[in-house]
């Protein structure tokens, strides 16, 4: 795994952050693979139409662009909070010691 | 396609041309060192970097073959927007941050971090290779294809006018050239297709696209005497012969000398011959388009609708539409798209591109180029399940794209760069759609190559904007090649020379070898887009996601997440997926095409290797690390 070797805060961000990562990496996968199913095994189902006019094939298929997106900004949201959290904690421990 | 040179366009060519260069010499004078040529010494502000990251992505497929694939086979193309997309999911979810933790510049360097391993940096350095020179063929026949309109160039002279340029480029400066480039370029990309799909909403959709100085051809239709299933006459034409191919007639007619072909078609008992285009090439070598030379101009840019309807009413043109109005006009509407198929006539090879109306439901839906209704055969619903999983899993895996990953100082700025990234691309492909659709309806397509569908779209539109985006466009080639390039010869100088073969290589050394290299590589790109004219770049870059996603994705995963993978198990896996992928593309439908034995008799039907090769590469990783576990493995030590 990722082994960060500075402190051991530091070394629990990089889990944190890996856990995120492969969760979220989940959850996209499994809209990513349903679409793909819908493809193969229902395919007729796209036709139908859902929003404004449009199928559901382009609903989906534009709302997996957006999804990503939202995707990677609520990554780095966490990511920079667990980061910014360790730094807090580590600062914290300094003055301590001083 | 017959082109005229366009004096605008060249000029704003040679403009943006010179600018590239200009910036590359610029920066490249600035450096000095191997790490700077490779990597651009970590200095790059991860904005900058975001875009250029863009920019790197955003390459010929993405402009040129979505856009084209979406205006010939609609929603299919935009299968590919979606999986280039959540390929960055992948990219920035399991991989950017970890191989900033491990890496120095390039793929191998963070595969071999844990190992130090000879086999891993053989077998790494060859897949960087083989998926750049796959990733450099589209890019090299997208040049082409855009020369031709621009400068009425033939395609190879496109295609050794690009090869040259990105050689003078990487051969003087290197990675930092590049990443400036592509990030001016990526930043225009994004900005002209707002432009172009801002064009396409204002206008709306007409029946006679084209303007009073450019009128779109009127296809016409005759009505024919027929007995049996053979033409008898045509008024005002002379019969020739008939000929059938794929359960499809196709009638040659003659009038005033000129031979014309035209599709037999039979709706409700009543028969018509509908015009199509044609370009003969007689045994003699000469080309005749539509019967008459290529000086006559007789040869015509498709793509419209023949029906538009608006709420249930049909109308001749809808005015400007809102984004949501104009995808929902066109699946209420229908679409006439060219097909092509091809005949021999005595003596002569005939293409015909024959119309085909289609509904804009069926349009707007999957299905057309990958078919997976559910009358569908299991072969081309596996096709499309492997293209997928070869564009879901191939992004993290190409090695040009990782090598942005160093550019930048932290992995902090690592990550918020494959942010912007993510969004910059994600609302480019958005776009890509409007512009694809727009370039299917409005008269504007290249039978002979669907490549040009976006740039013709912006012909269509004025001198401009056509000059700018075919500038730009060309720069995206320049820049893309220019780092696949600079990829391929750090495997080459950086991986093999250097550390496989332990030639301990000085600095100097260094540079010089990668840029021999590069030149080696730039070369070889060359002869390659020459060979694969006129198949679509995005079709043609799937395959490299395919061979990426097999040989490296893997490899990578289980480095990251698995800590039993040995080494063994690694470069076994590289090979494997190499291996694997390359059997079924080189013996592919479209690979036998090429050879001249016929699609239809290659040796099976997937187009995309992925689903078989990823599984194999995955299986073999795993199997060689539990036989050949790692033995005196070298902890990982972070720096």
């Amino acid at each position: 795994m990722h082994v960060n070797s500075t402190t051991e805060e530091r070394e629990i961000v990089t889990r944190q952050k890996s856990k995120l990562g492969v969760r979220l990496f989940f959850i996209y996968l499994i809209c990513y693979a349903g679409f793909v199913a819908l493809g193969v095994f229902n395919y007729e189902l796209l036709s139908t139409t859902v929003f404004s006019g449009l199928n559901l094939a382009v609903v989906y298929g534009i709302g997996l662009i957006v999804f990503a997106v939202i995707m990677g900004i609520i990554y780095n949201y966490y990511c920079t909070k667990y980061e910014d959290d360790a730094e807090k904690a580590d600062a914290l421990t300094k003055e301590e010691a001083r | 396609m017959i082109y005229d040179i366009s004096i605008t366009a060249l000029i704003f060519f040679c403009i943006f041309v010179g600018l590239v260069l200009g910036l590359s010499f610029y920066f490249g004078r600035k450096k000095s060192d191997s790490s700077s040529y490779y990597a651009a010494g970590g200095q790059i502000h991860w904005a900058v970097n975001g875009i250029a990251f863009a920019g790197d992505y955003l390459s010929a497929a993405s402009f040129l073959g979505i856009c084209g694939m979406i205006a010939i086979a609609g929603f299919d193309g935009f299968l590919y927007a979606i999986g280039f997309l959540a390929g960055w999911i992948v990219a920035l979810f399991l991989i950017a941050e970890p191989f900033k933790r491990l890496g120095k510049y390039t793929f191998t360097d963070a595969l071999n971090a844990k190992f130090n391993s000879r086999a891993i940096t053989l077998a790494a350095s060859v897949s960087t290779l083989i998926i750049s020179v796959f990733y450099l063929i589209p890019q090299m026949v997208g040049a082409g294809d855009l020369v031709m309109p621009l400068l009425s160039l033939p395609h190879w002279a496109g295609v050794i006018l690009v090869g040259a340029i990105v050689i003078a480029i990487v051969a003087s400066a290197g990675m930092a050239s590049t990443t400036y480039v592509q990030f001016l370029k990526g930043g225009l990309l994004i900005i002209l297709s707002i432009i172009l799909t801002a064009y396409i909403l204002k206008n709306g959709l007409t029946l006679s696209p084209g303007g009073k100085d450019n009128p779109y051809h009127k296809f016409i239709t005759l009505t024919p005497q027929v007995e049996g299933d053979q033409v008898t006459a045509v008024p005002h034409w002379e019969v020739v012969s008939q000929q059938t191919v794929a359960n499809k007639t196709f009638v040659k007619l003659s009038q005033n000398g000129v031979e014309r072909w035209f599709y037999l078609t039979d709706k409700d008992g009543k028969q018509s011959l509908k015009e199509t285009l044609t370009i003969v090439q007689k045994a003699n070598g000469e080309k005749l388009y539509n019967g008459e030379t290529k000086d006559k101009r007789k040869f015509y840019q498709v793509g419209h609708l023949s029906k538009i309807v608006v709420n249930g009413k049909e109308v001749e043109r809808t005015g400007a539409v809102g984004p949501f109005e104009f995808l929902s006009t066109i699946k209420e509407s229908e679409v006439v798209r060219f097909l092509q198929t091809k005949v021999t006539d005595g003596t002569d090879q005939v293409a015909i591109y024959y119309p085909e109306n289609i509904a804009g439901a069926k349009f707007m839906l999957p299905g057309l180029k990958y078919k997976i209704g559910s009358d569908a055969s299991l072969w081309s619903k596996l096709d499309f399940v492997s293209l997928m999983l070869a564009l879901f899993l191939g992004t993290a895996a190409l090695p040009h794209i990782l090598i942005r990953y160093y550019t930048v100082k932290t992995p902090r700025d690592a990550r918020k760069s494959t942010i912007l990234a993510i969004a910059a691309i994600g609302g480019f492909y958005i776009l890509t759609l409007f512009i694809g659709l727009g370039a299917g309806v409005n008269g504007v397509l290249d039978v002979e190559s669907s490549n040009m569908a976006a740039p013709l779209l912006a012909k269509a539109f004025g001198a401009v904007l056509f000059s700018i985006i075919s500038a730009v466009a060309f720069a995206t080639v320049l820049g893309t090649v220019a780092g696949l390039i600079v990829a391929s010869s750090g495997a080459i100088a950086h991986d093999f020379i250097d550390i496989y073969l332990k030639k301990n290589l000085t600095d100097d050394k260094k540079v010089k070898v990668g840029k021999i290299a590069a030149v080696v590589v730039g070369v070889f790109a060359i002869l390659l887009g020459m060979a694969f004219k006129g198949i679509n770049v995005s079709f043609l870059v799937g395959w490299a996601f395919a061979i990426a996603a097999s040989a490296n994705l893997p490899a990578i995963l289980f480095l990251l997440f698995w800590k039993r993978t040995s080494s063994t198990g690694i470069s076994a896996s590289i090979v494997v997926g190499i291996v694997a992928s390359l059997a079924i593309i080189l013996t592919s439908p479209t690979m036998w095409d090429k050879y001249g034995l016929g699609a239809e008799n290659s040796m099976h039907q997937m187009e995309n290797p992925a689903l078989i090769s990823f599984p194999l590469a995955v299986l073999t990783v795993y199997v060689f690390s539990i036989l050949y576990p790692k033995k005196g493995v070298k902890e990982l030590t972070n720096n």
